[in-house]
């Protein structure tokens, strides 16, 4: 049963996992748009060793499931490379970050592709360098083509987070399992909250991807 | 007479196994108008692109202000140029497109002061004071703060003419920039371009279906046909009085 002895008991437990989840989010959000844009531009570079390289980064990244990449980063790169990230917080913040910047250079990539040719020739003809026509012309077409879709990946990443109580992170997951484990008949209860409590955070990102699509709308419906 | 400020010395251009210009002479004067007719499909915009550096020739020189465009010298030998090159002659040139290509992120005021700014350096008063001196000369000057999407298909292609003006090309490239316009906004464009045409200094080369206005405007006239210059001469003499039967039967379409 669901009672509100139960909800004020289990409450403050999950609160703890708050900071955790926040934490590993925003970390992840950073390095996930930085990794987007870094790999994006990458596979539109002329250096042909950079595009491949970056390529199997993004196929390997949106091929595999990204629980697989966490327990490899957390479990299997310190033995077999001697590579220690440090923390498990950078293990699940790398994971998630590496996996959703590997979908979201994509859409760096298509939205820069598909900013019309006809941009960058009026862009020559007026003489521009081409860090010009990129950091003037496209780039800014290309971002507000990128925001919906960026903001999207926002809450799949609040998401994602989830993943990281397996690597023994103690975020709103881990304590949620470890209340159910220790009283069973609570797990409605236990698990009711925490979708609620993910679903309060969500709240705020899903205000950032609207903002973002209205942004995106302004000031250049089609030419 | 002055030294042409462009010249084409056999250009030949191909895409893949097409060839669509096949060896172009031509010489363009400081301040002379000249216009480029011919059926579609002809190579009448390749020739103008080439000279934007949009497209590089197969063969063949251009030549702008005494410097080869798409030629130069390294370590005593003729190699390709570079992006460094061509953006030190390409600021000479200037073009207006068919379809505007404004900057749909930029109000009209930006659209024009952008490239004064951060390709001549210019300060960004200066740029501004310019940039409306400009808009208003082409009956703009009320829209300075509006984005290209607010603005009707002869305001803009006005506005692509403004943003070009102002960076002082010595030759503008004009590529059928009426032919994407309803019929009645037409006029409008033509007329900015008589001004500029009127205000002297610089060449313009104006790739055109408007007969009457070649007429008006336009120095010298290229009957462009078949990847050749088969016809040329003064307005009159190639559009009134040629003896040329393909380029009669292409005027026929145009006089119904
Ligand atoms: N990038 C390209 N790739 C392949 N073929 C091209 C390319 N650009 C132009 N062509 C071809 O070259 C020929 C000449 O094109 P161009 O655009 O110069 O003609 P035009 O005289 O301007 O014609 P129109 O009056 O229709 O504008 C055409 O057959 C066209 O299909
Ligand atoms: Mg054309």
């Amino acid at each position: 049963m669901i009672t509100i002895s139960a909800i004020s008991e289990i409450f403050p437990v999950l609160m703890q996992g708050i900071k955790i989840t926040v934490t590993v989010l925003l970390a992840s959000i950073v390095c996930g748009y930085l990794f987007a844009f870094i790999a994006g531009f990458c596979r539109l570079s002329n250096n042909v060793i950079l595009r491949k390289f970056t390529g199997l980064y993004v196929e390997v990244f949106r091929g595999t499931s990204l629980i697989v990449q966490l327990f490899w980063l957390y479990y299997a790169l310190p033995i077999l490379f001697g590579i220690d990230l440090g923390s498990d917080f950078w293990a699940g913040v790398l994971a998630i970050s590496l996996n959703y910047g590997a979908y979201m250079s994509e859409i760096v990539r298509g939205s820069i592709l598909s900013v019309s040719k006809g941009q960058t020739e009026a862009a020559t003809a007026l003489n521009m360098s081409s860090f010009q026509r990129m950091r003037l012309v496209i780039f800014p077409q290309a971002v507000r083509m990128m925001l919906p879709e960026f903001g999207n990946y926002l809450i799949q990443m609040l998401k994602a987070t989830s993943l990281v109580s397996l690597i023994g992170m103690t975020d709103i997951l881990y304590y949620g399992d470890i209340l159910r484990s220790s009283n069973l008949s609570q797990a409605p209860t236990v698990y009711l909250l925490v979708l609620v409590f993910y679903f309060i955070l969500a709240l705020p990102l899903i205000f950032l991807t609207r903002k973002m699509e209205s942004i995106s709308k302004k000031g250049v419906a089609s030419e | 007479m002055s030294e042409p400020i462009v010249t084409f010395q056999d250009v030949h251009k191909s895409f893949g196994d097409v060839k669509v210009l096949k060896g172009i002479d031509l010489e363009v004067k400081p301040a002379e108008k000249i216009a480029i007719i011919g059926p579609s499909g002809s190579g009448k915009t390749t020739i103008i692109r080439m000279l934007m550096t949009l497209e590089e020739p197969t063969a063949g020189d251009i030549i702008v202000d005494g410097n080869n465009l798409w030629k130069m010298e390294k370590n005593g030998k003729t190699v390709d140029a570079n992006d460094k090159h061509l953006r030190a002659i390409r600021g000479d040139i200037g073009m207006v497109f068919q379809h505007f290509n404004l900057f749909p992120h930029m109000t009209i005021l930006e659209n024009c002061m952008t490239a004064i700014i951060h390709v001549k350096g210019e300060n960004k008063e200066k740029a501004k004071k310019h940039s409306i001196e400009m808009l208003e000369k082409v009956g703009l000057g009320d829209k300075l703060d509006n984005y290209p999407s607010q603005l009707s298909g002869g305001q803009k292609q006005r506005v692509a003419m403004a943003r070009a003006l102002v960076m002082r090309p010595k030759v503008m490239l004009f590529d059928e920039v009426t032919s994407a316009l309803d019929p009645e906004l037409v006029g409008e464009v033509l007329e900015v371009i008589r001004g500029i045409a009127k205000d002297g200094e610089m060449a313009m080369i104006l790739v055109t279906h408007e007969m009457d206005f070649a007429l008006d405007v336009a120095d010298k006239v290229l009957f462009l046909d078949e990847g050749v210059i088969a016809e040329q001469g003064s307005a009159s003499q190639v559009i009134e009085h040629s003896k040329n039967e393909r380029l009669q039967s292409f005027l026929k379409r145009f006089r119904s």
